[in-house]
């Protein structure tokens, strides 16, 4: 233990644990009867204990203490992930889809509730993507889009009675609108200014379905929004029902992300994806081969504002309700840090996020006071340890090969 | 007939006049150096012709067409490709995916194609991704197609720049410093390549240091000196230049 490295190490501890008690200390030993080290004291020791034991822990790990447990470990994971990778990718495609059809067959309400909130923001995510991972253009008021679909879809259910697919391609229109007006001003700009200027029109977005009373109904909100409908085989005819039930929204939203998956991947392996990704390598390189990267940012807003509205006008005809209070700007940090925590730019890892994000807490109710510390926390790891996401975005070359 | 003129350039940064009254010519099928000691503007004569600076005065055509206040993008479509002097690959993309990005001014489908893949987007896709492929053997980098450009050799990413230049189907070649940072195998290989270049019938108009490559493969050479055009001609006559030999060597 006596290695520059060693020594090196224990010092950063030592450092870590004084910064630490610095910190702790104003939080708990200053109290109105006067100033108390017991406490924060009694705290610091226990947790300087802990970390000097996984600390020697670990540097035993380092030498190879553990080769006996690590040695197999290892070799079995290896010969694990070698038998994984000989499955064709769509055997576990199918396992993945079959899982999310059987879903709502296997568990009850609750479960049902989150898998479609998952759902929706693995849309929201996936939509999102496309300008955050892809385009690379800093997007913190993507919740808008959502707005807009929902608003368009709940709008036109109450005063027009329009069916709920009819009105999909036109949220997904009025989305793309809306997309292309924020997207307009903003082509000319890059960081942190484009990420102030989304962030606004995200907030005038919400204010004024909050306060234009005449259309948006203001605070109160829309009610009586009709779920989707359908024609369906009962009682010998063919007859119009209502998706009302819990399990029907499972399957509508379900399709809606798998159309949202295909679309993404498609596009992400095309002449469009890949001019989006120029443009995020290298903006002025792309243009200079031959981008039109003002129409392709612009196209970039577009597209991902159609999935936010599509999955907007599903949230209405979910929640048959509508309220400028689901579209704050914590929504959209939320769907930026999954797509941020999964892997910018990577289908299965915002799918993951979204599952992090929104099943993870609903299992952890008990926990629920901790979940913005515990979220905080987790988020600082990642960029620390897994900074390009939980699933990495693959590249095209490896792809390719893997299809010849 | 020449096909890339620059008549009277003038660029002005605020105080700073970067070129004056700049003119050359770049014939088909010519290879034009343009040389200057650090700081003469060579890099600046690109980025007028490709149409990412502006000038104060003076007129760019290409094919008799004004290139003036012409975005970038649709230069190149013109045909009018260029490298970097710094590279500026796209880093996390793979080479093959680089080389492909420049297809895109030659391609059309747009964003349903892809989403449906529609029969004529999966025949433009295999097109786009033959012309990559030729780009890359010709470059010699076809065992590197899957590699991610920032984890290539700096000699490799070199080449894969000129590759991606390639892949537009360009008629004119800017080749800014292409032998900065190679050694002298490499250079000599370089070399080779823009003959192999030129014989395709694109002219090139290249600026470099190496004093071996340009006159070793320039047919024609203008010199530059504090943006002012000092002398233009044959490789023999710049080397007897009594200005060319001042600006580079004081006097």
């Amino acid at each position: 233990m006596t290695t520059p490295a060693s020594r090196k190490l224990w010092l950063g501890y030592a450092v870590a644990m004084l910064w630490f008690f610095v910190l702790l200390w104003p939080l708990l030993g200053i109290t109105p009867e006067g100033l108390e080290f017991a406490t924060s004291f009694g705290i610091w020791s226990k947790v300087a204990v802990a970390a000097a034991i996984i600390l020697a822990l670990w540097q035993l790990k380092q030498r190879g203490v553990f080769g006996f447990v690590s040695r197999p470990v290892e070799a079995l994971s290896d010969s694990l992930g070698k038998a994984t990778g000989v499955v064709p990718t769509w055997v576990w495609l199918s396992l993945v889809l079959a899982g999310a059809l059987a879903f709502p067959l296997l568990t009850e309400r609750y479960a049902h509730d989150v898998a479609i909130s998952v759902l929706v923001y693995v849309c929201l995510g996936l939509g999102l993507n496309v300008v955050v991972g892809m385009a690379g253009l800093l997007d913190l008021g993507y919740i808008a889009f959502y707005g807009v679909g929902a608003y368009t879809y709940a709008l036109l259910s109450v005063h027009y009675g329009l069916s709920f697919w009819l009105c999909l391609p036109i949220a997904g229109t009025f989305s793309a609108i809306a997309g292309c007006i924020i997207g307009y001003p903003t082509l000319r700009m890059r960081g942190d200014y484009l990420a102030i200027v989304t962030l606004g029109f995200g907030e005038i977005v919400r204010i004024v379905l909050n306060n234009w009373m005449s259309l948006t109904n203001g605070p109160n909100g829309i009610l009586g929004v009709k779920p989707p409908g359908t024609y369906w085989w009962s009682d010998g005819k063919i007859d119009h029902i209502w998706l009302g039930s819990l399990e029907q929204f499972y399957y509508v939203i379900l399709a809606l992300a798998v159309c949202t998956v295909i679309a993404v991947y498609r596009l992400n392996n095309s002449r469009i994806g890949r001019a989006f990704e120029a443009v995020r390598e290298d903006q002025t390189a792309a243009e200079l081969m031959g981008v039109n990267t003002l129409r392709i940012k612009l196209l970039a807003y577009a597209l991902g504002a159609i999935f936010g509205g599509l999955a907007g006008a599903f949230f209405a005809a979910r929640m048959r309700f509508v309220s400028p209070e689901s579209f704050t700007f914590i929504e959209s940090a939320m769907v930026l840090a999954m797509v941020v925590l999964g892997g910018m730019g990577s289908i299965p890892g915002v799918i993951l996020g979204a599952l992090a994000l929104i099943a993870l807490p609903e299992v952890f109710r008990g926990f629920e006071l901790y979940r913005m510390f515990v979220f905080g926390g987790v988020m600082a790891l990642m960029m620390l340890f897994r900074p390009k996401g939980l699933w990495p975005a693959k590249r095209m070359g490896a792809r390719s090969e893997e299809r010849d | 007939m020449a096909i890339l003129e620059l008549s009277d350039i003038s660029v002005r940064f605020g105080g700073l006049q970067a070129l004056t009254d700049v003119s050359f010519r770049v014939s088909e099928g010519d290879i034009v150096g343009l040389i200057g000691p650090n700081g003469a503007g060579k890099t600046t004569v690109f980025n007028v012709i490709t149409g990412v600076y502006q000038t104060s005065a003076g007129q760019v055509s290409y094919d008799g067409k004004p290139l003036i206040e012409m975005r970038p993008h649709k230069i190149l479509a013109l045909g009018v490709a260029r490298t970097f002097q710094n590279i500026r690959l796209f880093q996390n993309m793979t080479a093959l995916e680089n080389v492909m990005v420049a297809q895109h001014s030659r391609t059309r489908e747009g964003v349903l194609g892809a989403i449906l893949r529609t029969g004529a987007q999966k025949r433009e896709e295999r097109r786009i991704r033959g012309k990559a492929m030729e780009a890359l053997v010709f470059m010699g980098l076809e065992d590197f197609a899957g590699e991610v450009a920032s984890n290539m050799a700096y000699g490799l990413q070199r080449r894969l720049e000129i590759a991606r230049a390639l892949a537009s189907e360009p008629k004119t070649l800017l080749l800014d410093e292409p032998a900065a940072g190679l050694n002298p195998a490499e250079s000599r290989e370089l070399m080779h390549t823009i003959g192999r270049i030129s014989s395709l019938g694109i002219s090139i108009l290249m600026v470099e240091h190496d004093m071996k490559v340009v006159m070793g493969i320039c047919r024609n050479i203008v010199v530059l000196d504090h943006g002012v055009m000092i002398a233009q001609g044959k490789p023999e006559e710049i080397q007897r230049d009594a200005r060319v030999i001042e600006a580079y060597l004081g006097q």
